[in-house]
């Protein structure tokens, strides 16, 4: 009788946030497409590092002062990070559009009913794989456009002002695209719309805030979410960009709300 | 021990689930059954804590289910065949559930076994036939080894194989001491594998009776009789008070009585009887009559008069 009898006596492990975090590291790692979406990201962002430094050093007889000038160590990167982030928000979307596209949900929300901690465990979990993945891609893509840059003299070293923590903030903000990501899939939960919408979010708003006009344009163009949060790439803040940490931290308060709307959605809606 | 009180779901303007009470005692195996979209799905939901009741609320050995502290260890649930997802193998869907309730790596080989998909443990999800899927989802269900279980429709899409696997899961989980819920639209698997019923049409509960009861209180039965002297023989049952009514040109049925008394009082006024049959209806036709008023999407069925509302009450005679 293994039913009912033994339940009662010997308090056995229960659904604690060790055991679910445990569980969203066995599901995120047991799939085919965090992989392949982590692969599609370090290729991109690694892959324009090394194209557009080789650009700047093609070009750079063209450019003029102001120009050369303009370019850091991290400019390629800068670049790259534009194109290949919105990948690393598909994984954090389809950590949770996956599970509703497939009914998983629902086996899962029995396993474990207690949704916000259920939701805190899956934010744990791809924050922190795609916080080491993207310090790999953020360092691989310093490091692989250094030695084209330098035929210029264009290149520097972590050692210099405020690389480092450029390099290694790149990392942090593809951790934090990942998470808000995660949230915009609980809130859209459908996997098409929400990369959809992370793609206006990191890719077109920074395109149309380009666009607008006159000094409030240009305020409110360094508070769009990508704008704000690639101010940590930059090893000196530049002109029309907040303060790099204040970047980053705009867009962490971004993806704050986006989980805390995610969240009550979460929990009020049913599964 | 599920308790349902006053349980109501609506969705829009919609109610799915209106007002039910009922219970799913320990250690037996309750039918929940129902029409099409009577609301069957949408109950396992609300016990299983998926979907907020609208008003009322239901409790699992007196708990929400939310607050069971290790959820797999007390309920194990199927309610649709495919949901896992496609990439990831048999043996990795069942160890992500698992590990989330403290379950180690090894019981979903166990479950695997159980289910007799241990040969397909490897493969990933995605190329599983329905039938695979419904094993893999009763793996799941299994992982906790939990007293309560419940399927939502756990037969359907399966071949008479998968069938006979469910019906003997079912039988031996509920010999097991375990309680078992298990919904089905269909009436004579319920009469093979149940003890108990819930009956839900509409939303509403019809019924929360035993069997037994069912049968007798739903079922009557009544004597088929055909004789070429019907004009003769009809008066004379009607005066013993027994209710008879037509049955094409020939025959009639009589309700309220056994059919000895019927052959006896033919015999004494020298009336033949060319048939003379006790007929029991089906528990699928008993089905019908109780439900048949709250069936929501009714085929065409045309020149058919409407079933009277009383034959439940009729037969208590
Ligand atoms: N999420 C939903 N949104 C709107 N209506 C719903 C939803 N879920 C169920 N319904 C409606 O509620 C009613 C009950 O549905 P439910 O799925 O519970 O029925 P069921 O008894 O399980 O039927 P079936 O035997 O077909 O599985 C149906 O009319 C259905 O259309
Ligand atoms: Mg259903």
């Amino acid at each position: 009788m293994t039913a009912a009898g033994a339940a009662g006596r010997r308090r056995p492990p229960h659904a604690s946030f060790a055991n679910v975090l445990s569980s969203e590291w066995t599901k995120i790692r047991t799939v085919p497409s965090t992989f392949w979406t982590l692969l599609a990201g370090a290729l991109i962002i690694i892959g324009f590092s090394a194209l557009w430094a080789w650009a700047f050093t093609a070009s750079f007889d063209q450019l003029d002062r102001a120009d050369r000038a303009s370019i850091s160590p991290t400019s390629p990167m800068q670049i790259a990070f534009y194109f290949g982030m919105v990948v690393f928000g598909v994984l954090g979307v389809l950590v949770i559009s996956g599970e509703y596209g497939s009914g998983m949900i629902r086996a899962s929300l029995t396993a474990m009913p207690r949704r916000a901690e259920y939701l805190a465990a899956k934010a744990v979990v791809v924050a922190g794989v795609v916080l080491v993945a993207g310090l790999v891609v953020s360092f691989a893509s310093f490091f692989v456009s250094q030695p084209i840059l330098m035929i210029n003299h264009l290149d520097g070293s972590l050692g210099d002002r405020g690389v480092l923590r450029s390099v290694f903030g790149g990392g942090l903000f593809l951790a934090l695209i990942a998470v808000m990501a995660l949230g915009i899939g609980t809130i859209v939960r459908h996997t098409a719309g929400s990369i959809v919408t992370m793609f206006v979010i990191l890719f077109v708003l920074g395109i149309v805030g380009g666009f607008l006009p006159g000094s409030w344009g240009r305020t409110l163009n360094q508070y769009l979410p990508s704008n704000a949060g690639s101010a940590i790439l930059a090893p000196v803040r530049q002109s029309g960009s907040l303060a790099p940490w204040a970047g980053l931290g705009v867009f962490a308060l971004y993806t704050a709300v986006v989980l805390l709307v995610a969240v009550v959605l979460f929990r009020s809606r049913d599964a | 021990m599920i308790l349902a009180r006053g349980l109501t779901k609506r969705y829009g303007h919609k109610t799915a689930v209106d007002r039910a009470d009922f219970s799913v005692a320990s250690g037996h195996v309750t039918g929940f059954l129902g029409p099409n979209g009577a609301g069957k799905s949408t109950t396992m939901r609300m016990i299983l804590g998926l979907d907020r009741p609208t008003a009322g609320d239901v409790t699992v050995n007196g708990k929400h289910y939310r607050d069971l502290g290790a959820p797999l260890r007390e309920v194990g649930a199927l309610l649709e065949a495919r949901a896992a997802q496609g990439g990831r193998t048999a043996r990795n869907h069942l160890r992500c559930l698992a590990r989330s309730n403290g379950i180690p790596d090894r019981r979903a080989d166990e479950v695997l076994r159980l289910v007799g998909l241990e040969a397909v443990a490897g493969q990933q999800v995605r190329n599983f036939s329905l039938g695979m899927s419904q094993r893999l989802g009763i793996a799941g269900a299994l992982l906790g080894d939990p007293p309560i279980l419940m399927f939502d429709e756990p037969v359907n899409g399966l071949d008479p194989e998968g069938i006979l696997w469910i019906r003997t899961l079912i039988r031996q989980l509920a010999a097991e001491g375990r309680t078992v819920f298990v919904s089905s639209h269909l009436m004579a698997e319920m009469a093979l594998t149940a003890d108990h019923l819930v009956v839900i049409g509409r939303g509403r509960i019809l019924a929360d009776t035993d069997m037994r009861d069912f049968i007798d209180t739903n079922a009557t039965s009544h004597v088929l009789v055909r004789s070429p002297r019907l004009t003769d023989l009809v008066p004379l049952l009607s005066a013993r008070g027994w209710r008879v009514d037509p049955e094409g040109r020939d025959a009639v049925r009589v309700h309220g009585t056994p059919p000895d008394a019927i052959g006896d009082l033919a015999a004494d006024h020298g009336i033949r009887l060319h048939e003379l049959a006790p007929v029991r209806p089906s528990l699928e036709e008993a089905f019908m009559r109780l439900t048949g008023d709250t069936v929501e999407y009714h085929a065409g069925t045309p020149g058919q008069p409407p079933i009277p509302p009383d034959v439940a009450a009729g037969g208590a005679a």
